[in-house]
């Protein structure tokens, strides 16, 4: 079932948020942040052009020119290999695992499976980001040493950061399926 | 409670049968690993079953039924049933696959006979490729057991490439079964490794005895015993094959180096750029003893400084001059010698680099040993005017009172080294530059050595080649989905790559030592000095 309300992250941009029962304790969570915008683009060739078209007229060398062109085609390309994540993904099977994926802009997909035994709860957290309060869900990791102890903490769509109104649909939902497994 | 049932994807199109597997201890999971075809004797299968746990150390049962098939499913059910009470479980799994469809059906049967329904057992089939999970290094089971009992997605890869031993039996013989599973293409080649690991034994033996005493590196490729982890072969692997390249590129540079007689027009080459060195080194010093930069030094100490390693240069090229005769056949039997590796004729050229930069290395020595020499000083003399002193004894600065002509001696003494310090200071700095220069050139060398020798080209064609065998962890999709249907799940495993770096001298111990003086060499110090 796919949601229709309105969601966005926490610089307000829009970002669509998709749940999909498979069965009863099986789900899966989409988050897709908003495309590359073209204006962005354009605003960083241009600059980038601009300053080579400075360079190449204080220095008379067509080497400038070539450069800049390959300066552009190589940041876009790391960009989108590297740093745009086009949507993150959770998938949440019951006594299996949690797995997170997220697929970068050019199709590069990294993936982490976390298995139940290891996790001890899922949680939103209440963050200090700069000057505002921001909220995220993470994932707490079981400490083997110590049977009460947190060993580390796994924040969920850690690059499209939505917010609390989205976290708290995924929250109940992971609670529901956690919780049906002893 | 949800059951988890891993199912091979290379039995979803087997005809109907047995399952083979193992029932995950304290999980609620089981791993189908082969399906054995109808027909066959009840009493053989028990018996290949422990003859396979006597290999294996895994507890293979007979999990339940598997039925794929077109024809009526009444007779079937009945005999099903009659199976069930032949083989001893608590659990009797029960899957069906019509041949339309594409999901499974799923049965559990408890030991006292009743069928437990859905809302009992919630299924999800989790699909794995038996060849990947079999060879992907992702059990290490070795370091500690009571993390098997805790994982359980690692006791499934453990059971199955414990289980290797099922995967030999060939589906083409003629044997009382008859069973589907992963089985490897290719058995005629696997006669000729077979040869090859028997042939190496005495091989590793006989080159253990000439070169293994040579490194470390020979020693764990050459050692006779074969490498039981996933990291120790793939080390030995690494080893062997960075081995082979750096043998091969060496020929190639032999073969380049040993036509069109190069070997003669290199020598020619060097001899002259050596003089030409000692000609620079000449100007240099001779505008050193002047005025350089405009810098007034002390005249006297400058003359006598400049004087003596005037006289050193003049020393070194009557060396040059007398070795130039004898450099090119020096050179055609180093030549040689990269048939040893690239890294060995990488080496050897560092070591020229070193003897024919020689004199740089001596001012470099003489001029740091003067200027440590001197900060020594200064600064022990410093301590003299606040009335301290070093105590050897106890290794610590010590108040201490001094007689009057000990402080007027020690001020004398200080002035005469605070105006000679510019002057040795001039010359360090200029021949510390100089020996940057060769230091950071051998240190290129030397990284270039150590690339060619770690560069783990074996890794690096294993994940071209089979990227399932570097894998990192495991990855889950969902296949399809039908209501009232078992979940299916795909499980793959991917790969990333991991990087290590090893720290070396950090920039700051350099900077301190260029500044206190301290000799420093492109290798790293065996024992460094601490005062």
């Amino acid at each position: 079932m796919a949601e229709q309300e309105e969601f966005t992250d926490i610089n307000g941009n829009p970002i669509q948020f998709s749940c999909q029962d498979f069965s009863p304790f099986c789900r899966e969570f989409t988050v897709s942040s908003s495309k590359l915008s073209l204006l962005r683009v354009l605003m960083f060739t241009c600059t980038v052009w601009l300053l080579a078209y400075t360079g190449f007229y204080l220095t008379q060398n067509t080497a400038v020119l070539s450069a800049a062109i390959m300066v552009t085609l190589l940041g876009m390309l790391l960009h989108i290999h590297f740093v745009k994540v086009d949507h993150e993904t959770l998938l949440i099977v019951g006594s299996l695992g949690v797995q997170l994926s997220s697929a970068y802009a050019s199709g590069r997909e990294s993936t982490t499976f976390i298995e139940m035994s290891r996790i001890k709860d899922i949680v939103i957290n209440e963050a200090i980001h700069m000057q505002r309060i921001i909220y995220y869900l993470c994932i707490l990791l079981k400490d083997h040493t110590e049977p009460d102890g947190v060993s580390s903490v796994v924040p969920l769509f850690q690059s499209s950061k939505p917010r609390l109104n989205c976290l708290v649909q995924v929250y109940r939902s992971c609670q529901e399926i956690i919780g049906q497994t002893p | 409670m949800v059951l988890k049932i891993f199912f091979p994807r290379c039995c979803n199109m087997a005809d109907s049968g047995l399952l083979v597997g193992r029932w995950i201890p304290g999980q609620d999971s089981a791993v189908v690993l082969a399906v054995i075809h109808y027909p066959f004797i009840p009493g053989q299968v028990k018996k290949y079953l422990s003859e396979l746990h006597s290999q294996t150390q895994v507890d293979l049962t007979i999990l339940g039924s598997w039925s794929f098939s077109k024809d009526s499913q009444k007779d079937m059910d009945e005999f099903l049933k009659d199976l069930s009470t032949i083989f001893s479980h608590s659990r009797w799994l029960q899957l069906s696959r019509e041949p339309g469809k594409k999901g499974f059906a799923c049965e559990v049967v408890h030991k006292n006979g009743h069928a437990a329904g859905d809302e009992e057992h919630e299924i999800i089939f989790v699909h794995y490729d038996q060849r990947k999970v079999m060879l992907s290094q992702l059990h290490p089971v070795q370091e500690n057991g009571a993390d098997v009992k805790s994982s359980e997605l690692r006791a499934v890869f453990h059971t199955v490439s414990q289980s290797e031993p099922l995967f030999l039996f060939d589906k083409y013989d003629d044997g009382p079964l008859k069973l589907t599973h992963w089985q490897s293409d290719g058995r005629e080649a696997s006669i000729l490794v077979e040869l090859i690991k028997q042939a190496s034994v005495p091989v590793c033996m006989l080159l253990t005895l000439l070169v293994g005493y040579r490194t470390e590196q020979f020693q764990t490729v050459f050692s006779t015993s074969k490498a039981t982890t996933h990291m120790e072969f793939m080390r030995k692997a690494n080893i062997f094959v960075s081995f082979f390249v750096d043998t091969a590129l060496g020929l190639l540079l032999i073969s380049w180096l040993y036509r069109e007689n190069r070997i003669s027009y290199l020598a020619n080459t060097l001899v002259p750029a050596a003089d030409h060195v000692a000609k620079e080194l000449q100007n240099l010093l001779e505008w050193l003893m002047g005025a350089p930069a405009g810098l007034k030094m002390n005249r006297a100490l400058d003359e006598v400084l400049g004087k003596f390693f005037l006289y050193h240069i003049h020393l070194w090229i009557s060396y040059i001059r007398l070795m130039s005769p004898f450099i090119e056949m020096i050179l055609w039997y180093v030549g040689l010698s990269a048939c040893l590796g690239l890294t060995f004729a990488l080496s050897v050229l560092s070591d020229i680099v070193a003897l024919l930069t020689f004199h740089i290395y001596c001012f470099y020595v003489y001029g740091a040993r003067l200027y440590c020499l001197k900060i020594y000083g200064l600064s022990s003399l410093w301590r003299l005017f606040r009335g301290k002193k070093w105590n050897v004894l106890r290794q610590r600065v010590d108040s201490c009172s001094y007689d009057l002509d000990q402080l007027f001696l020690g001020t004398l003494l200080f002035t005469i080294l605070l105006f000679l310090l510019p002057t040795t200071a001039l010359y360090y700095l200029v021949f510390t530059l100089l020996r940057l220069v060769v230091v950071t050139f051998q240190g290129l060398i030397h990284l270039s050595v150590d690339f060619i020798n770690s560069f783990p080209l074996f890794a690096l064609g294993l994940r071209i080649c089979r990227p399932y065998r570097l894998a990192e962890g495991v990855k889950f999709c969902v296949l399809h989905e039908e209501p009232g249907a078992p979940l299916h799940l795909l499980m793959e495993c991917y790969r990333t790559e991991t990087s290590s770096c090893s720290s070396r001298d950090s920039w700051l111990t350099l900077v301190k030592k260029l500044f206190v003086g301290e000799l420093i060499y492109p290798w790293r110090q065996k024992s460094t000095k601490t005062d």
